[in-house]
């Protein structure tokens, strides 16, 4: 389980079959962007998006061989689709450092455009006649498959429109969960996660009952959408309650490794210890995700039981491959600071004082860096404790009611005073009409 | 028409009991008009033969005649008419002159111009304090005397002074300008004192007032009001509800670079702000506030060094000097120590090691001074609350406030005929 990471190319098809099959999250150690497998990676999905991840991989690795092997995937796995847009940008990208055989193509696209245009008017003509007869079914097929045609030449809005006007010919639940699924895909790739939240809660709301599949479906697109909206929280309910039946069946937009990943990094960031006790670590089916990424599973755990330095050590080694991810890149950094914050409150929470040193060697860090990171902690109102920057000990503060209380009774009754005062004022000048009037004296 | 030595006859033969005393007001106007005016010049020798004290009235009429003629004033030398207005100011009898406030109030001006164009401000405070207890019917009420007053304060550094003052609570009002510049002088008062927090309910006070249009005694104070925000309480409050729209909406327009002054502050680095205030300092020095701009730059030092009390028990002083942006360990030495004696933080610094420890507030609120002080504050606040429910008594008995609550409120039953409104209102 632990070496899949460094499979071989050529083997890395057929271990991506299996559900053991480990992402770039298992790879040991990877110490830079360079160890990332795009190959392996790129098996865990399928359709459309194995072709956005690989042209994202492509833009942020900044590693010449590794952003070329991605961009060669990905004309190859273009090829065998129908975007012809996409295939002149992936050319466009390579700039011929490929050889002669990955350039434009410019026989296939017209190719390609031509059969387009001919089924695009096939199936429009189709529907129009469905339309004119007026049978319900068929003119949601029509939009279907108008719908599929737009997806797979990357006409993203389009393809959405058509999905969305199916709606109005659905007739049993199987039709709406089928339309929520694909708006629900095309939304994800599109970037609009509320329609996303939106069309989950829609076919939840079926009155039949779902397919355990769709279920766990539904689950990891709403913790995709929570976590894009930056609801870490509920984000990582959603994911942690994905059923393990997800598998490989949703590999058109999430892997099951990324539920783990995802779900775990959200739950340290922002469960309290109970709750990651009980709905991560206890979680027997989230256990089934973390299996497959034993390290996020390490680390999960040491959080738990206080290692850490380890655990830290982990989520660096991580964090290489996780900017590479379409969809957690732009969260690493808060997730991230989230958990050490929750690990440095957590560490001090038991003592009445604690040793800088100690804490800094558990925390893998120097002195005078955990003085800071504590100190705005502290500043933050998030650690009750006061910094002996002299002996570099930690004392935890225990505020004084009595004198708390004290101090805001007497300050309650000052603002209280002030603000009477001003008030009486001015419901006097008020009441005698005064508004800046140019009358004569009263007196 | 009377001749004056007749009047001043009759002045001194109607001095006694109110009714007379309001008989020789009538008189007094009648001779105000011709009389008076016209031989103001030739006054000045019968106001030796009344009394201030008994005569107050009459010696009032022929004071303010005299007054309005410059000739007069010159003729007096400065210094003799001067000695004249500020004996009677100290001694009329106040009964008498709230008779013809008018009167009153133009002799106090013509004192406060006369002392101002002397150059002597502080010749004037005795008399003007005298002269505002005089004509004022209750201590609530403010009299246009209180401005100037408190502008002679002001000018002869005097801020003392003032404050006999500016501790009785106003709530009678009269003139709009006579509230801003009271308001005003007097926020100035507190801040020459050092006393930032009244200062803040004053000038807090001038900008929040009612007004239809903005003045500039408004802009003035809103000015001051942001700088003494910033050195008290390190932000800027937003304007509260009740603040006139006018305000709301004009007022920060007119105090562009106060507000920017403010977001600068608000950034927390010293330095910035610092360049602000240097590259500004020509137009904070146009508005006079310079001086202040300057406590707001140095009160930055103590706000970062009263945080890290929050966050410190022990804190070096080289720590602090970096953590606070300043040059060396000594200056922050200098700041802590200023603190300390100031009672700003409570700590103790160990030169021997360059270590500055903090202490929790040693206050433990059982001594008997702060017994005292708990009891005098709860006194205050039960009286106000007093004055506080009386008003609303009076409000709820108000006319036309039933008229206007009871047309929402819909038709009276008989019940509420039975027992006090305001218990249903």
């Amino acid at each position: 389980m632990d070496v899949e990471g460094e499979v071989p190319a050529a083997a890395a098809a057929a271990v991506a079959n299996g559900l053991g099959s480990g992402g770039e999250e298992a790879s040991p150690a990877p110490v830079s962007a360079e160890q990332l497998d795009v190959e392996a990676y790129a098996a865990q999905y399928s359709g459309r998006t194995r072709l956005a991840r690989l042209l994202f991989v492509a833009d942020r690795c900044g590693v010449e061989p590794m952003q070329l092997e991605a961009l060669r995937m990905a004309y190859d796995e273009i090829k065998r689709g129908e975007d012809v847009q996409l295939h002149r940008d992936v050319a466009a990208r390579i700039k011929g450092r490929l050889g002669p055989r990955y350039g434009l193509d410019q026989a296939w696209v017209d190719n390609v455009s031509r059969r387009a245009d001919q089924r695009k008017e096939k199936l429009e003509n189709e529907l129009n006649g469905y339309r004119t007869n007026l049978i319900k079914e068929s003119i949601r097929m029509g939009y279907n498959d108008i719908g599929d045609f737009f997806y797979a030449h990357g006409q993203l809005s389009d393809a959405f429109k058509s999905y969305i006007r199916t709606r109005d010919y659905c007739t049993t639940s199987k039709h709406i969960v089928q339309m929520c699924m694909n708006v629900i895909l095309v939304s994800i790739e599109l970037g609009q996660f509320a329609h996303v939240s939106n069309y989950v809660n829609k076919a939840e709301q079926t009155p039949d009952s779902l397919d355990p599949i769709i279920v766990a479906k539904l689950r990891a697109a709403a913790g995709l959408a929570y976590l894009e909206t930056k609801k870490y929280k509920l984000a990582a309910r959603k994911f942690v309650d994905t059923g393990i039946e997800l598998g490989n069946n949703y590999s058109e937009v999430i892997a099951p490794q990324d539920v783990a990943v995802y779900g775990a990094l959200c739950a340290l960031a922002s469960f309290d210890r109970s709750d990651l006790k009980s709905k991560v670590i206890d979680n027997i089916n989230f256990r089934n995700f973390l299996e497959l990424v034993p390290e996020v599973r390490e680390l999960v755990n040491d959080f738990y039981a206080s290692r850490y330095g380890s655990c830290l050590g982990h989520l660096e080694k991580l964090k290489p491959n996780l900017l590479l991810d379409i969809h957690l890149r732009e969260h690493v950094e808060t997730l991230y600071m989230d958990i050490r914050h929750k690990a440095i409150i957590q560490y001090t929470l038991p003592f009445i004082s604690v040793d800088l040193n100690t804490m800094a060697t558990a925390f893998k860090t120097s002195v005078s860096m955990l003085e800071k990171e504590l100190a705005a902690l502290i500043t933050d109102n998030k650690i009750q404790a006061r910094i002996d920057s002299h002996n570099k000990i930690l004392y935890a503060r225990h505020a004084d009611q009595r004198n708390a209380t004290f101090q805001r009774v007497l300050q309650t009754g000052n603002d209280f005073e002030r603000d009477v005062k001003s008030m009486l004022l001015r419901a006097n000048l008020l009441k005698y009409d005064y508004n800046q009037r140019n009358g004569p004296r009263k007196m | 028409m009377e001749s004056l030595e007749a009047l001043v006859a009759h002045i001194q033969g109607l001095s006694g009991s109110p009714e007379e005393v309001a008989h020789l007001h009538s008189l007094l106007k009648q001779a105000d008009f011709d009389s008076l005016r016209a031989h103001a010049a030739t006054l000045v020798p019968f106001l030796a033969q009344l009394s201030p004290e008994t005569h107050s009235l009459g010696y009032l009429y022929l004071l303010e005649a005299c007054a309005t003629s410059a000739a007069n004033l010159t003729d007096f030398g400065g210094g003799d008419f001067l000695v004249t207005v500020a004996d009677f100011l100290t001694k009329c009898s106040a009964d008498q002159i709230r008779l013809a406030p008018d009167k009153f109030l133009n002799v106090c001006r013509v004192l406060k111009d006369q002392v101002m164009q002397l150059n002597m401000p502080i010749r004037g405070i005795a008399p003007l304090r005298a002269a505002v207890r005089k004509i004022q019917a209750s201590p609530e009420q403010l009299t246009p005397v209180h401005g100037d007053y408190l502008l002679l304060c002001l000018l002869a550094k005097q801020y003392k002074a003032g404050l006999s003052v500016l501790e009785d609570d106003i709530f009678d009002v009269d003139q709009p300008k006579d509230l801003f510049l009271y308001c005003y002088y007097g926020g100035m008062i507190y801040i020459g004192l050092k006393k930032f927090p009244k200062a803040l309910e004053l000038l807090h006070n001038a900008v929040t007032a009612p007004m239809s249009s903005l003045n500039a005694i408004t802009v003035e104070a809103y000015k001051k009001y942001i700088l003494v925000s910033l050195i008290q309480n390190g932000q800027v409050p937003s304007f509260p509800k009740y603040t006139s729209a006018t305000a709301q909406r004009n007022l920060k327009n007119q105090v562009q670079i106060y507000i920017d002054l403010s977001t600068s502050y608000a950034n927390g680095r010293y330095t910035d702000l610092e360049t602000f205030v240097h590259s500004n300092a020509a137009i904070f020095q146009s508005h006079n506030n310079l001086g202040l701009v300057k406590q707001v730059l140095s009160s930055m030092y103590k706000r970062n060094i009263q945080r890290l009390t929050q966050t410190y028990l022990t804190l070096s002083l080289e720590d602090i000097a970096r953590s606070v942006q300043l040059d060396t360990p000594r200056d922050a030495e200098m700041h802590v120590l200023r603190m300390i004696e100031d009672g700003e933080i409570h700590a103790t610094i160990n030169q021997k090691d360059g270590m500055v420890s903090f202490h929790e507030d040693p206050e433990q609120y059982k001594s008997v001074d702060m017994v005292d002080h708990i009891d005098s504050s709860i006194q205050r606040l039960t009286a106000l609350s007093k004055k506080l429910a009386s008003i609303d008594g009076n409000m709820s008995c108000d006319p036309a406030y039933l008229m206007k609550t009871g047309r929402d409120r819909g038709r009276f039953d008989y019940d509420d005929f039975d027992t006090v409104p305001h218990k249903y209102f």
